[in-house]
């Protein structure tokens, strides 16, 4: 929060109208703001290159300004549902995993893993399809493996499991596929 | 001999032929009003019958009066149900529907229903029953699985339409593609976006090479890019392809016989789909988008604006384009400059918690309407707008029928001005004199709705949300727009006395629906009772109103219509009918 006198109110992220003055804090709740949640340590402010508009503008342009108001904005929860994939917030990073020729998908919670082996062993536990024998080996080996598991970054690139840090993986990873590696040859896969 | 000694003489056979040329339901039902002989000769001949609320009327007096039905549209839920506004189970059943046309003998050909729930018992009864049956489309409906399907499929002999928008379909692993017999031809037009599960997709694909008129093709995401390919490769006379999986290196083998495949297809006009997507993949499709005339990539993720701006640059002669905000204002003077016969555009949000670095402002809308003049229906998303940008979308484009502007923040007002967006949308209802649907948002007083009042003379569908501040502004909607069909207003101060103030009003319209506002159970009663023909609903979720609440008790959700049949006999228990 800004401190007084330092002039910096005029970037303070509040509810309401901007240029009210502090006035605004105490003034009744105005009839949208009912079912809305105060969020006094909103996110930061967007330096989008869009946004050419005075300061004055961004504090009610928010998330906090409509989060918990039902049906707002108005989009059809079949494209609720389907269109925003991935893209939760908070700290459950569960992803999609399909594997080729399972018609059921499932989901995997990455942030409950710290390493690469622990995926590995779960993916094999979901799936029943790894060969086995490389259960050890790290997934970046696909010469020997029936099956390569690739993910879909925030890019929308298909790239190989195992080639970044774990952090760097679990931050960037949108959803999981375990490809069969006979297609994936095609696709220049090499250790 | 003067005109009226004329008709009396007028063949009945001869006025039926006449009737067959008129298209839409309104003249039909307008002729059928002049006299009693126009109304027995137009019931007996009406062949297309549309049901825009289906608690309306009963399925038995709809085949008492219209024997010789082919083609039923009903719609069920209130649109609010799209945003979690109704509860499941509120109703919208066609199982009474399919059931009273097969014990009258209807010759059912085709049925396509929106927000109803469709058991798979009706699709069972619908395939087994009807065999002429031609087509079903089926729009944001629930309550069916692929079993329904597999009934459909199996027994649909004739089957030319099988389209789903938008359901939402319980996958039972069951192989209901397969079930198309292998003497079934005649498929047009097989969306099964929707569908979350695995198709077989040789059954698919075999399917697709006996269909030889098959004209419009929509996938899910469980059909990969190799399986298309091959499709394509039977299907080239497709006009219109919704694209599953496109996920695939663009230098590998399939790409490359994707490319050429699709080369091929020189009919293809509409584009969809890409349900999960390589953006270095969709240069494979630029050979078909010079013809393109309508394209939606609103359910593909992670087309960013540059390959969303390369793809448009192609598509010279789009007229609907439906996209992801992706695109951002930037994009969209891109789609200004290159899509000079655009006429829908619709642009969704990518991120619902309105983090807004992604979202479109005033600024893309302005050069839409600058560079597309063509535009009549426009449905945007968007962080921000000003009354300027609007007062001159309104002036570059006069032609809108549909106008629906959502930003993110309902209440936000105009960034520039600080003023509440009432000039602005007041300029859209002065200059478009034929617009029929206007959707509202922003911060705006009572008299945004004055210009409704005054202005918006063929508006139909009024769609309110956070706006208003006291009666009058409904009042003014009530008595001006003499063509309203729907109202749907939500968190608004409207309360009795708008309610009450022209009661008769309400007979001329479809539906009236009102959440969160300043309502009260009594006044609901006194509608109630004063109009009987039309059915009041209480809907309580969280408090049960009942006989012995207060009458000055503020009603949460109430959805009246008019009715011929008085109130549903299948109301949950959560809904009271006055």
């Amino acid at each position: 929060m800004a401190t007084p006198g330092l002039g910096l109110e005029i970037t303070e992220l509040r509810l309401g109208l901007p240029c009210m003055g502090v006035k605004s804090a105490e003034k009744k709740r105005a009839f949208w703001e009912i079912g809305v949640e105060e969020n006094g340590s909103s996110s930061t402010i967007s330096t989008d290159e869009n946004n050419k508009k005075s300061t004055d503008t961004k504090c009610y342009t928010k998330s906090s300004a409509n989060q918990g108001v039902v049906g707002w904005p108005p989009v059809c929860s079949y494209r609720r549902k389907n269109s925003f994939n991935g893209r939760e917030n908070g700290s459950k990073t569960y992803v999609k995993v399909s594997m080729d020729g399972a018609p059921i998908l499932r989901k995997i919670d990455l942030g409950s893993f710290t390493e690469y082996s622990h995926l590995t062993m779960a993916l094999q536990k979901l799936f029943h399809c790894f060969d086995h024998k490389n259960a050890g080996e790290k997934l970046k080996d696909t010469e020997n493996n029936e099956y390569v598991t690739i993910y879909e970054d925030k890019d929308g690139d298909w790239m190989l499991v195992g080639d970044v840090p774990w952090e760097m993986f679990t931050e960037s990873c949108k959803r999981l596929r375990i490809m069969k590696n006979a297609d994936a040859k095609g696709i220049g896969l090499h250790v | 001999m003067c005109l009226y000694n004329v008709m009396n003489y007028f063949p009945e056979e001869v006025l039926e032929l006449v009737f067959n040329l008129l298209t839409t339901h309104r003249d039909r039902n307008a002729v059928s009003l002049v006299c009693k002989s126009w109304y027995s000769v137009e019931r007996f001949s009406r062949e297309r019958v549309f049901i825009g609320n289906c608690y309306a009327i009963s399925p038995e007096r709809m085949i008492g009066r219209f024997p010789r039905v082919r083609s039923l549209t009903l719609k069920g839920k209130p649109h609010f149900a799209d945003f979690n506004l109704v509860p499941p189970d509120w109703g919208g059943f066609v199982f009474p529907w399919i059931e009273a046309m097969v014990k009258s003998g209807v010759n059912l050909e085709e049925l396509k229903l929106k927000r109803m729930v469709v058991s798979d018992d009706s699709l069972e009864l619908l395939a087994r029953s009807f065999v002429n049956f031609k087509s079903l489309v089926l729009v944001s409906c629930e309550g069916f699985s692929t079993d329904g399907l597999a009934a459909i499929a199996s027994n649909c002999r004739h089957l030319r339409e099988l389209d789903l928008q938008e359901n939402e379909v319980e996958d039972h692993r069951g192989q209901w593609l397969s079930c198309f017999p292998e003497s079934c031809t005649s498929l047009v037009s097989l969306n099964f976006a929707c569908l979350r599960g695995e198709v077989n997709l040789s059954a698919l694909e075999r399917l697709v090479a006996r269909c030889r008129n098959l004209s419009s093709l929509k996938l899910n995401h469980a059909v990969p890019v190799d399986a298309l390919q091959k499709i394509l490769v039977q299907a080239p006379q497709l006009q219109e392809l919704g694209a599953g999986s496109y996920v695939h290196d663009p230098d590998s083998e399939t790409c490359k016989k994707l490319k050429n495949t699709i080369q091929n297809c020189t009919s293809i006009r509409s584009l969809s789909g890409f349900l999960e997507v390589a953006p270095r993949c969709l240069p494979a499709v630029y050979p078909v988008c010079a013809n393109l005339t309508s394209l939606n990539l609103s359910y593909a993720p992670g087309i960013y604006s540059k390959d969303l701006i390369k793809l448009i640059r192609h598509c010279r002669k789009l007229q609907r384009l439906w996209i992801l905000d992706y695109i951002g204002d930037k994009g969209l003077g891109v789609v200004a400059s290159s899509c000079k016969e655009l006429q829908e555009l619709r642009v969704f949000p990518s991120d619902l918690h309105g983090a807004g670095n992604t979202a479109v402002t005033e600024e893309g809308l302005v050069a839409i309407s600058s560079g597309c003049r063509k535009l009549n229906s426009l449905l945007y998303f968007c962080q921000q707008m000003t009354n300027a940008a609007l007062i001159t979308v309104a002036k570059n484009c006069p032609n809108f029928i549909r106008f629906r502007l959502c930003t993110l923040n309902p209440t936000i007002p105009d960034p520039v001005t600080m003023q509440p967006l009432d000039e602005g949308f007041g300029a859209i209802v002065q200059s478009s004199k034929g617009l029929k649907r206007l959707s509202l948002s922003g911060l705006l007083t009572d008299k945004v709705f004055l210009y409704i009042g005054m202005y918006a003379e063929q508006l139909e569908m009024l769609s309110v949300a956070f706006a208003g501040g006291s009666d009058k502004g409904m009042v003014y909607v009530l008595n001006g727009c003499k063509k309203l069909k729907k109202l749907e207003i939500r968190d608004s101060p409207f309360g009795n006395m708008a309610l009450l103030a022209d009661m008769g009003k309400y007979e001329t319209m479809r539906s009236l629906w009102m959440s969160s506002c300043e309502v009260t159970l009594g006044a609901c009663k006194t509608l109630a009772k004063k109009m009987p023909n039309l059915n009041v609903e209480i809907i309580n979720e969280t408090e049960q109103m009942d006989a012995n609440s207060d009458e000055s008790q503020k009603v949460e959700k109430m959805y009246l219509y008019r009715t011929l049949v008085g109130a549903r006999s299948d109301a949950p228990e959560f809904v009271w009918t006055l």
